[in-house]
């Protein structure tokens, strides 16, 4: 299910271009964005840092196609995003990328079970297949045993799993996490950060923004956002250009 | 499948989070489809018993009385008495061309004997066409008059339901004998009970009927007392003019002359009723069709409120790939379902009112049921609301950002 664009240029999974965000909320215009340029290539882990409120949410809602820029060019494995129409993009949210919050965002009636089987229901995977790869995923978080079981009945890292295992689903090649860590203890949080390695070193594009200096040090990039720009992209892996006072200011 | 699996158990999930409004909703529902059913089942017992009662009648008739003229005419003076006979008839027979049917009626009070009882009684002389314009429809084993009867002067009778009763109790009264005005007379019908709310000149079910040729060699009468005739509905007004032609030409009264002959025309009844009851089932539809429509209004109110305690989940779900469409869907069933089941509950309330309805009113408001067309016209409006109710909401649900939905947590 891999979906990968052999006719894109420079073999650039993400490739933005002067991406501005404006939120008019009536009143007031917020720019979240102010012209980002990014580019990230297949198979990368990025990690996005910055300050609460410079607009790490709202690039990640941009790449994972869950909102679209005011301004500026998105291309996804060489595509114009732009020209999409709404049903085109809730299938790239269906296949292409999986999300996961720091707010798990779980469905709290049904199980465990449930939770993970839905991207596979607005995909139309058959009933049989559905089964067989909803039990597959959360053997592969450990939680086969927790399968029938709600959200209410587990604990923060446990609930973690099962959305990472829900972004999973549909096997997309890209993942998005939106501190993914932050509501959960910091043992919890390293099963967490583990898994993303595991995934990534299994080939998947991961971009995971982060608070956590110690998970961002585990990226082999780092993307710095600041007032809606992009102030440092520390592409060589060095992790000494970050100084930990960013990385550990509070969380938002 | 999962598109109508899933929303059976959205659906339940709601009903447990949502117990008292829903169950609200659900009971305006209920109570507009009873409202509504019910309504339109009385409606139509009404239309169907008032058509039963005219055709007591018979089947859109005209009746005639030759009477006396009101207009002098060709020197001949008005207050004169027009007097029609069998050849008059044969005569209209064979030239009135909007005519059906025609047949004369002769009447009188004549003496009855029967065993050791002598009692008066109603008799009318009349022609075989008579049975059918007038639904004198004979019981199992018996017939109505026939043209050999009236040929041969027979002397047969067709007796009323309540007169056969009071004549010959619970026996079987064909082949039964009894002497009518001197002359012994054969029972060969009794008519079948039916209900008849107007007459000329009493009841039918309480009325000897006999052959007109008989009735004329018994009682030395020549000229009849009325005539009825049956055309096409709608032309009941030409046939009653030409009826009136043929006659004055050959008794020389004004064919204008209204009174020399004096016409009863019961279609304009039946058009009349037909007004009537429409109009009467259109208000009693708008009456109950309005209480379901503020039943709707409850649905798309909770839907509303479903929609907005579900904001988030549909923020998530669109976040997971499901699409606006399916959204719309989902909670478009939901409110399909919601619609249907009430609605189903409140047919079954009014076939169940409709089945335990007592008995004895069945003369005046007939037999209330819950006929197809009932059911249907229901249903459909059900149906329409239902769509409208769940529409709005539904559709505010698949417009939601995703990004912003998600953040109602
Ligand atoms: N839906 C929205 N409407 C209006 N303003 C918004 C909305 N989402 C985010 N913002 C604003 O945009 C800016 C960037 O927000 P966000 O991307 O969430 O930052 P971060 O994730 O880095 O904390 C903030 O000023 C925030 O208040
Ligand atoms: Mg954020």
């Amino acid at each position: 299910m891999t979906a990968k664009n052999p006719s894109q240029p420079n073999g650039a999974v993400i490739h933005m271009d002067g991406i501005r965000k404006v939120y008019d909320t009536g009143k007031v215009k917020v720019e979240a964005l102010r012209g980002v340029d990014l580019e990230v290539q297949d198979g990368e882990f990025v990690a996005i840092i910055g300050p609460s409120g410079s607009g790490k949410s709202t690039l990640m809602n941009l790449i994972g196609c869950l909102d679209t820029p005011t301004g500026g060019t998105y291309r996804l494995s060489g595509e114009l995003v732009a020209g999409l129409r709404k049903e085109q993009l809730a299938a790239i949210r269906n296949r292409r990328v999986g999300f996961v919050f720091q707010n798990f965002n779980l469905l709290p009636q049904i199980t465990s079970y449930e939770n993970v089987e839905m991207p596979l229901l607005f995909g139309g995977i058959s009933r049989r297949k559905r089964r067989q790869r909803v039990e597959e995923l959360l053997d592969r978080v450990g939680l086969g045993e927790r399968m029938h079981h709600k959200p209410t009945e587990l604990s923060g890292g446990q609930m973690q799993r099962v959305a990472v295992a829900r972004a999973l689903a549909m096997n997309p090649d890209i993942l998005l996490a939106d501190e993914p860590t932050g509501n959960l203890d910091s043992s919890s949080g390293g099963d967490i950060m583990e898994l993303f390695q595991e995934l990534w070193e299994g080939g998947r594009t991961m971009l995971v923004i982060t608070h956590d200096a110690a998970l961002a040090r585990r990226a082999p990039r780092q993307v710095e956002i600041r007032d809606g720009l992009v102030v440092r992209d520390n592409t060589n892996g060095s992790t000494d250009l970050m100084s930990d006072s960013i990385v550990d200011r509070p969380i938002d | 499948m999962s598109w109508i699996f899933n929303p059976l158990r959205q659906l339940g999930r709601d009903l447990r989070t949502q117990k008292m409004r829903t169950f609200l909703t659900t009971l305006g529902i209920v109570w507009g489809t009873v409202a509504v059913s019910l309504l339109m089942a009385f409606g139509q017992a009404m239309h169907h018993q008032m058509l039963k009662n005219t055709a007591g009648l018979g089947n859109a008739i005209v009746i005639a009385f030759p009477s006396l003229t009101s207009m002098p005419f060709e020197g001949l003076g008005k207050g004169r008495r027009i007097r029609v006979n069998e050849e008059d008839m044969e005569l209209v027979r064979q030239r009135a061309r909007e005519v059906g049917a025609i047949s004369s009626e002769y009447a009188d009070s004549l003496q009855l004997k029967l065993g050791t009882r002598t009692m008066a009684v109603d008799v009318s002389g009349v022609s075989p066409e008579f049975g059918e314009m007038r639904n004198m429809i004979p019981q199992m084993g018996g017939r109505f008059l026939n043209a050999l009867d009236e040929k041969n002067k027979r002397r047969v009778a067709f007796v009323g339901d309540e007169l056969a009763e009071t004549l010959f109790g619970s026996g079987d009264p064909i082949g039964q004998v009894f002497r009518l005005h001197g002359s012994p007379f054969t029972v060969v019908g009794i008519l079948q009970a039916k209900e008849q709310d107007s007459s000329y000149s009493g009841r039918d079910k309480d009325k000897l009927i006999i052959p007109g040729s008989t009735f004329r060699a018994l009682t030395g009468q020549k000229y009849l007392d009325l005539f009825i005739l049956a055309s096409n509905v709608q032309r009941t007004k030409e046939a009653t003019a030409e009826v009136r032609g043929i006659l004055a030409g050959k008794h020389r009264f004004d064919p204008d002359d209204e009174e020399a002959l004096g016409i009863w025309d019961t279609t304009e009844m039946f058009q009349f009723m037909d007004s009537f009851m429409f109009a009467f089932n259109l208000f009693l539809g708008i009456v109950g069709s309005l209480t379901l429509v503020v039943g709707g209004i409850g649905v798309s109110n909770i839907m509303n409120v479903v929609v907005e305690e579900r904001t988030p989940e549909v923020g998530i779900k669109m976040a997971l790939g499901a699409k606006s469409r399916g959204i719309l869907g989902q909670f478009l069933a939901e409110t399909l379902i919601i619609t249907a089941v009430g609605g189903a509950l409140g047919l079954l309330i009014t076939v169940g009112i409709c089945a335990v309805w007592p008995t004895g009113t069945e003369e005046y408001i007939g037999v209330p049921r819950v006929s197809a067309p009932v059911a249907a016209l229901t249903a459909s409006l059900l149906g329409l609301i239902g769509l409208v109710a769940g529409f709005f909401p539904a559709r505010a649900a698949a417009n939601l950002d995703p990004v912003v939905a998600m953040k109602m947590n």
